[in-house]
């Protein structure tokens, strides 16, 4: 009898401990991040990984070194370059997103740097009902209507499991035809490379535009490997446009285009440039002329802001400890990694469950974020409801970062930034 | 003067402007077309050389700019002549490894080659200078002529220094060329060649050199332009061959090929079509309209405006 009554102390003994242990015992979510961590990204991709560790580390400060949820987050790190190229590998890619498929523990898939990346890996982690976030991605096709049949696509099963905080390439288009109304533009003719990129950025720029009351005066595609714009850029001029928006890539007749603005006399006479991220490279001062060609006469956006150019309490927060912890600046994109990491921490709280039908569902529900660069949630897409973008100038020949501009910033012109 | 009238003469003028270079180079392919009938798809590169080694050339001086004085006088006229002597030696030297060896070959096997061989320059010039846009510093003093020099007020009548240096250049070279091929004795070889190959030489004429000689002319205009081209766009990259070539082809097919008189009027019209389609049309229609003239015109003119030396025949 007693050696029975000492079973069942035993058991409820033992039951009492399962019943607590759980809470203690923590089990693991895994989170995959796949981008190039080799070639001449490397860089890049390792300040990226870096950004997204710190976001980990930083939330478990915050919350007394408990993981969202109770849950203990692995980072694993994959990496998506090919070691013969360099560059990002589609094959690569498919193997990444599957491995966190086929890992039990893998609840997140984050990645890809390059929107052709994405692309691959998009239906594999939607047939399998995993959530996806990237760090970079600006191709609008990933997320809403852009070209052929997407962004259906890159969505075997329907729903909607890709999410991104930064702006694709479309938004720089409408917030660039903000920034030029509270730059005090009126009128503007828009110049294109019929190029998927060019025409996508120009046609949401003239669609803003309208919106906004900004006149249109005209519009041209024009030949990308044409040499000679001086006849369009003649009737330009005649049209009474004070401002050219050129929807090109640096090598797809933006370049001259300026170049012969200036030779035609069109900044002389104030009318100016602006143009899409295409252009912000630094060989653009020198092809166009140099320094008295290009200051004051350029306007350039970025779909992004660089860490750097970060002004809330947890964007300086985030670039004093990155720099103390890991010794060097932050890259660019940074700013993505850290806030998309964010986001994921938060989603896997807001689940409080390592699913992953529930983790989606969380992720897909972020309203009224506080990420580092604004407050934000996620659209029906998966595209962000608000983006901060950035606002270029050349000053002595480099570009420097003006203001922070936005689709609705015409509303306040608010451009202290 | 209304706006309205401002802008068609302006585009008039542009139009003019593009005739002007595209003429240079336009002479180059119907030249080396009416004597050995070969397309040399790579004479639109001889127009990106002159461009590129004139470049290297003012940036090797260290020569300041805008050009003045003694610069301006002497030098420029030099680099001009050394420019379109190097140009001139390069499409000699093309013809020799490239052409030359096929002159008896079937047709299609030379015109292969000159793809081939403009692929090369093409690649080549990528390697020499880079893949990008290359700016070309203005060594030619702009000035507003209206404005500046004659105290006008137009509203958009914009005429230059360098307009008047791209005239100032580029005719004269197209009624010297004229001149060569009308009056002097090596004109008149180069004629009898265009005419009939095996009877010149039965006459004595040293056929080989003959062709040796349209193409190092040929190449010297076409190196002409991309000088002149340097100095009044200020602009370019190792692609702008292809882009100028297709053109300049184009207005000599337009004008009659293998006639001199008819690439040079060619190269107007096609610069006229190209300004009033981007003003009254759109930037995206030029090219159509461009080549739908051609086509209408070749349906029923096969010989072009002018008239062809031979019958087109089909390559």
């Amino acid at each position: 009898m007693s050696v029975k009554k000492l079973f069942v102390l035993l058991t409820v003994l033992m039951l009492a401990v399962l019943a607590i242990v759980p809470v203690s015992a923590q089990e693991t979510i895994k989170i995959y991040t796949s981008w190039p961590l080799q070639g001449s990204m490397q860089p890049e991709g390792e300040s990226m990984l870096d950004a997204a560790r710190l976001a980990l580390q930083h939330y478990l400060d915050d919350h007394d070194g408990v993981g969202p949820a109770g849950f203990n987050i692995e980072i694993v790190a994959t990496d998506d370059a090919s070691p013969t190229t360099g560059s990002w590998d589609g094959v690569i890619e498919a193997e990444n997103a599957q491995r966190c498929v086929n890992d039990a523990a893998c609840m997140v898939y984050f990645g890809t740097y390059n929107s052709g990346a994405a692309k691959v890996s998009m239906p594999i982690t939607n047939e399998a009902g995993i959530a996806q976030i990237t760090p970079a991605n600006t191709y609008p096709g990933l997320t809403h209507a852009w070209d052929a049949g997407e962004p259906e696509i890159y969505r075997p099963s329907g729903e909607v499991n890709y999410f991104r905080t930064n702006a694709s390439d479309d938004v720089q288009g409408f917030s660039a035809a903000a920034w030029a109304q509270c730059l005090g533009f009126t009128k503007v003719y828009i110049l294109d490379d019929r190029q998927l990129y060019g025409k996508g950025v120009a046609d949401a720029f003239a669609q803003r535009a309208e919106e906004i009351g900004l006149e249109v005066v005209g519009r041209d595609g024009v030949e990308s490997t044409d040499i000679d714009f001086r006849a369009l850029l003649t009737k330009v001029r005649a049209a009474g446009a004070d401002l050219v928006y050129g929807g090109f890539v640096i090598d797809s007749g933006g370049p001259q285009v300026i170049q012969q603005m200036d030779a035609l006399g069109l900044f002389g006479s104030d009318i100016k440039f602006m143009g899409p991220d295409g252009l912000v490279n630094p060989a653009l001062v020198e092809q166009v002329g140099g320094a008295d060609v290009t200051d004051g006469n350029i306007f350039l956006t970025f779909p992004g802001l660089t860490p750097q150019q970060l002004t809330s309490d947890s964007g300086v927060r985030f670039v004093a400890d990155f720099e103390e912890t890991y010794g060097y600046e932050p890259s660019p994109w940074s700013t993505y990694a850290y806030q998309s990491m964010q986001v994921i921490l938060n989603s896997i709280e807001r689940a409080g469950v390592n699913d992953r039908a529930a983790i989606l569902e969380a992720m897909r529900g972020l309203s009224e974020f506080e990420g580092v660069t604004g407050i934000f949630g996620f659209d029906e897409n998966g595209d962000p409801t608000i983006t901060a973008l950035g606002g270029n100038i050349v000053e002595m020949g480099e570009f420097v970062f003006s203001t922070e501009i936005s689709p609705t910033m015409n509303e306040s012109c608010d451009m202290g930034g | 003067m209304s706006l309205e009238l401002e802008l068609f003469i302006q585009q008039v003028f542009n139009g003019l402007t593009i005739g002007a270079y595209l003429g240079l180079i336009a002479l180059g392919y119907t030249m080396v077309y009416g004597i050995i009938e070969l397309i040399n798809f790579a004479h639109g590169d001889l127009f990106a050389f002159g461009f590129f080694i004139s470049l290297t050339i003012f940036t090797a001086l260290g020569i300041p700019r805008p050009l003045e004085g003694f610069n301006l006088i002497v030098v420029l006229p030099l680099i001009f002549v050394v420019t379109m002597l190097l140009s001139g030696g390069l499409n000699v030297l093309i013809d020799r490894v490239a052409y030359k060896p096929l002159r008896n070959a079937p047709r299609l096997a030379p015109l292969i080659t000159a793809v081939g061989m403009s692929f090369a320059l093409e690649a080549l010039f990528a390697i020499w200078q880079g893949p990008s846009q290359i700016n070309y510093p203005r060594y030619f003093p702009q000035i507003d002529i209206l404005r500046d020099w004659m105290g006008l007020e137009p509203q958009l009548l914009f005429i230059t220094t360098k307009d008047l240096f791209l005239f100032g250049v580029t005719i004269p070279l197209m009624v010297g060329l004229t001149l060569f091929v009308d009056r002097t004795k090596l004109g008149k070889a180069m004629r009898a060649a265009a005419q009939d190959r095996e009877a010149a030489s039965m006459v004595g004429i040293n056929v080989d050199r003959i062709i040796a000689t349209t193409f190092f002319v040929g190449g010297a205009l076409a190196g002409a332009a991309g000088l002149v081209w340097g100095l009044y766009i200020n602009s370019g990259r190792f692609l702008m061959g292809f882009e100028a070539g297709l053109m300049a082809f184009t207005a000599a097919v337009l004008g009659g090929i293998g006639n001199i008189r008819g690439a040079v009027l060619g190269a107007f019209i096609i610069g006229l079509l190209k300004a009033m389609g981007d003003q009254y049309i759109g930037g995206a229609w030029s090219r159509i309209i461009i080549f739908a003239v051609l086509i209408l015109l070749l349906v029923f003119r096969p010989s072009g405006i002018l008239g062809s030396t031979q019958s087109i025949e089909k390559v």
